[in-house]
């Protein structure tokens, strides 16, 4: 079972960015993408992360499935801010314009106009954070997280997780059929008490296997002098180059952008309807 | 007086604690009949941890976890829920600090403080700091996040009362007990 998306060597100019600058990036336009509730924006910065995706040569095949639950579940979002709130987006641009029934649940465009921003969002955020993911090697991320401030203990501790990701995971596997050779199924047919017995017994037997782990990897860490410094250096640590800058420059641009399109709206949403 | 910061043990622990999390939350999820929600057992994984680390390595295994799951599985990472989820590691922890659980055997009243300490910072986290966040971050409506924000905390409550519960009175009885304990230096 492989279910979990991962680095994927190409060569593209995307992969060639090193980690710490992908990382400053990726931020900078999550938060201006958060930060921002204009449709404008939103679309332009849509087109611009599909465009990063579509550049860092990553294969349809590999992500398919992904992208379909990720609509699956964005669809399912918008259809519960409809039941729950059919009126935010009247509130939002104190306007109304009925398009369709009457009552409650009438549809209004300032509604589809909200509703479209909330899909947007996902549309940027799921190509952007791909491509930000397979491109980016675990321990050049790691690298570039220490680069950019987080502790590198907290860095390391990051590199670990998605060091020990497969091994877990194998274990997870093996743990599980053992369990459910001694009686112990979670499958689809047993009832929810007997799934609630068997995962706390996988759960149990999974935590000493795993503690006894964290034994053993902090002791030839500690005889390695780990965490006896300040500062670390990286293995992984890259130089910057042109397309770093450029790619900087771009993040920097667009988030000064959102920030002024949020004074120029008056606010974070743009409203068309005024 | 403890070492300031984190310990090589901590850095590890939150790094095989939140690949343990991740493939928990993202293989183990016992469906409740109601749409959407699903018992986790992972939630119950990051309590025991917050209970044999400490408050700041329960946070960072959420917040590695749950932020990593969300990209390798959606694509994309829904900030406010991970930022909830590492507070309520990080307030349960704090809270169940004083019943010194690993201490001796379980009675009624680690028992019973225990599961009050999962009931308040579940409370926080997801009736409080999830759905506020949810509008402060991605403007929804109030009602629908806190809606999800009620049905989260009754989940959780629950699945780590029971499951929660029962793993750390197995664990207990299963480890000589002060072994995991770290030195007081």
């Amino acid at each position: 079972m492989n279910d979990f998306l991962g680095y994927q060597e190409r060569d593209s100019f995307i992969h060639k960015m090193n980690g710490t600058s992908k990382l400053i990036v990726f931020i900078l336009l999550t938060v201006a993408g958060i930060l921002s509730f204009d449709m404008r924006f939103l679309i332009g910065l849509t087109v611009f992360s599909a465009l990063v995706l579509y550049f860092s040569k990553i294969s349809w095949k590999s992500i398919r499935v992904l992208v379909y639950l990720t609509v699956i579940f964005a669809v399912l979002n918008l259809l519960l801010i409809y039941v729950f709130a059919p009126h935010y987006g009247v509130e939002l641009y104190h306007s109304k314009t009925v398009l369709l029934g009457s009552g409650y649940y009438a549809l209004t465009s300032q509604q589809i106009f909200y509703e479209l921003l909330v899909l947007l969002k996902y549309c940027f955020s799921v190509p952007l954070s791909l491509a930000f993911l397979l491109t980016t090697q675990p321990s050049q991320l790691a690298a570039g997280l220490n680069k950019v401030g987080v502790s590198y203990k907290v860095a390391y501790a990051f590199s670990l997780t998605l060091r020990y990701l497969p091994t877990i995971q194998d274990e997870f596997q093996t743990t599980r059929k053992v369990q459910e050779a001694r009686g112990f199924a979670l499958g689809k047919k047993a009832s929810l008490g007997k799934k609630l017995v068997a995962s706390t017994r996988l759960l149990l037997a999974l935590a000493f296997s795993t503690l006894e782990k964290v034994e053993t990897i902090s002791e030839a860490m500690a005889l390695r002098r780990f965490g006896k410094k300040k500062k670390r250096t990286w293995y992984y640590a890259q130089s910057w180059h042109l397309a770093d800058w450029i790619g900087l420059l771009f993040g920097i641009a667009l988030l000064a952008l959102a920030i002024l399109l949020v004074s120029v709206d008056g606010g974070r949403f743009w409203n068309p309807f005024a | 007086m403890k070492k300031k910061g984190l310990s090589t043990k901590d850095v590890v622990a939150i790094g095989i604690g939140a690949a343990v999390f991740l493939i928990l939350f993202k293989f183990v999820a016992i469906p409740t009949g109601i749409p959407n929600t699903q018992v986790n057992v992972a939630q119950s994984w990051l309590s025991l941890i917050s209970i044999l680390f400490s408050p700041m390595v329960g946070f960072f295994v959420a917040i590695l976890g749950h932020s990593l799951n969300d990209a390798i599985s959606y694509g994309s990472i829904w900030w406010s829920w991970v930022i909830a989820d590492g507070c309520y590691a990080f307030i349960f922890a704090l809270l169940v600090k004083r019943a010194h659980l690993l201490k001796g055997a379980l009675n009624f009243w680690k028992v019973a403080w225990f599961n009050i300490s999962q009931l308040i910072a579940n409370l926080i986290a997801w009736l409080l700091i999830a759905p506020t966040l949810d509008i402060v971050i991605y403007a929804e409506p109030a009602n629908k996040v806190y809606l999800q924000g009620g049905l989260s905390v009754i989940v959780n409550v629950i699945s780590t009362g029971i499951i929660g519960t029962t793993l750390l009175s197995l664990y207990l009885k299963n480890k000589g007990q002060q072994t995991l304990l770290r030195k007081e230096d």
